[in-house]
């Protein structure tokens, strides 16, 4: 009745096919009352794929060759996931330049500006000035446009028919390169290339510089690196949990399990839209304690203690 | 025993430890928050949000090493 090797190929095609796309007729494959039962159909809301399900049918995403530059090719064909980037990309562009022509006319912000501006002064408040001084200001821009982009990416993947586009490692890959850049562009721009080069020795003698140059290097890769897994676990989890819970319904298939598993599954999304908001919050809060980071030196020091009370 | 076994044996062992560790870890976390929250309940505010960055950041920790359970299991 249960088929270990089936659970195995359901983790498996998880944990590493999130980069592979399936194509759109094998979504549909399942054989939901056959003698052998196929997580495929459960899955596929996991995976990447070629095309966008609504509850009518589905509708295929467009596919070009690849590009080959170099010895690259680069693929432009659209996916699942890409879709939900641009989707998740063109909402908060228009909610937040909507929000902001309200915020003009009106002096005492309502409505959406009202909630724009009340993330805007936590992440200013709480996150920009505590960590990078007052010279974080003109990071702000930056760090609101990841908060929102990583929010409502994340939160898209909580409707039905949705899927997290940050559950796919590339995804927060390229999200932590952008930090990555951004935290070296910041200690550069604060203190020189010199200074920040000078920064990478780490001030011990000159005979150590062999040994602490390469570490200090690997310690620059690091903390992107957390970054990139931390997001793309946190939201797999989720995912992964509630397909263990709603696979236990179908892998008993009895309905006697079900209330059990969707009970569970109610509060597993719940912990899910938590962790969704959390998520993204520490995200832009590691990236500018990161940046804070290379931004403090010898004769800056003095700046960073004058923050808001 | 062959490798494919160990390796399942071994992701699932990591899979508890990685729980022991995060929940000791999250446990020891939350027992000085409320330490600190019953010396100055003024303070509870700034007190749950350090707790919860804190946890957020140790999960993280633990999600690693899940990812190399996973890893393990499915190869």
């Amino acid at each position: 009745m249960i088929e270990p090797q089936a659970i195995v190929d359901t983790l498996k095609h998880a944990a590493l096919s999130s980069g592979d796309t399936i194509p759109a007729p094998a979504a549909h494959s399942a054989a939901e009352h056959g003698e052998k039962f196929e997580f495929g159909h459960l899955l596929a809301h996991m995976q990447n794929s070629k095309a966008l399900e609504f509850p009518g049918g589905h509708v295929e995403l467009p596919q070009f060759p690849p590009i080959h530059v170099g010895s690259l090719a680069i693929d432009f064909s659209m996916s699942k996931h890409v879709f939900f980037l641009l989707l998740s990309a063109l909402i908060v562009a228009v909610f937040a330049i909507y929000a902001a022509n309200r915020n003009r006319k009106n002096l005492i912000p309502k409505g959406i500006g009202n909630l724009f501006e009340m993330f805007i002064v936590f992440i200013r408040d709480e996150v920009a000035l505590p960590n990078m001084g007052p010279g974080g200001l003109k990071y702000l821009p930056f760090l609101l446009t990841m908060f929102f982009f990583i929010l409502i990416m994340n939160l898209l993947g909580l409707i039905p028919y949705g899927a997290t586009s940050t559950a796919n490692i590339s995804v927060t890959a390229g999200l932590a390169l952008v930090s990555f850049i951004m935290i070296q562009a910041a200690a550069i721009r604060e203190q020189g290339v010199t200074h920040y080069l000078a920064h990478l020795t780490g001030g011990v003698h000159w005979s150590i510089w062999p040994i602490m140059i390469p570490v200090e290097i690997l310690g620059l890769f690091t903390k992107p690196f957390a970054l990139c897994m931390r997001l793309f676990a946190n939201m797999n989890g989720g995912h992964i949990v509630l397909l263990a819970l709603i696979g236990l319904v179908l892998l008993f298939r009895s309905v006697i399990v079900a209330p059990l598993s969707v009970v569970f599954s109610v509060g597993v999304m719940m912990l899910e839209l938590f962790v969704a908001i959390l998520q993204a919050y520490i995200f832009v809060m590691l990236t500018s304690l990161f940046m804070g980071f290379g931004m403090q030196s010898e004769h800056t020091e003095e700046h960073v203690e004058h923050s808001h009370s | 025993m062959e490798p494919i076994g160990l390796g399942y044996l071994s992701a699932g062992i990591g899979a508890g430890l990685i729980v022991i560790g995060a929940g000791f870890g999250i446990g020891k976390l939350a027992a000085a928050a409320m330490e600190a929250t019953g010396r100055q309940p003024e303070a509870a505010g700034q007190v749950r949000t350090s707790m919860i960055i804190s946890a957020a950041l140790i999960e993280g920790a633990t999600f690693f090493g899940l990812a190399i359970c996973i890893l393990l299991a499915v190869k």
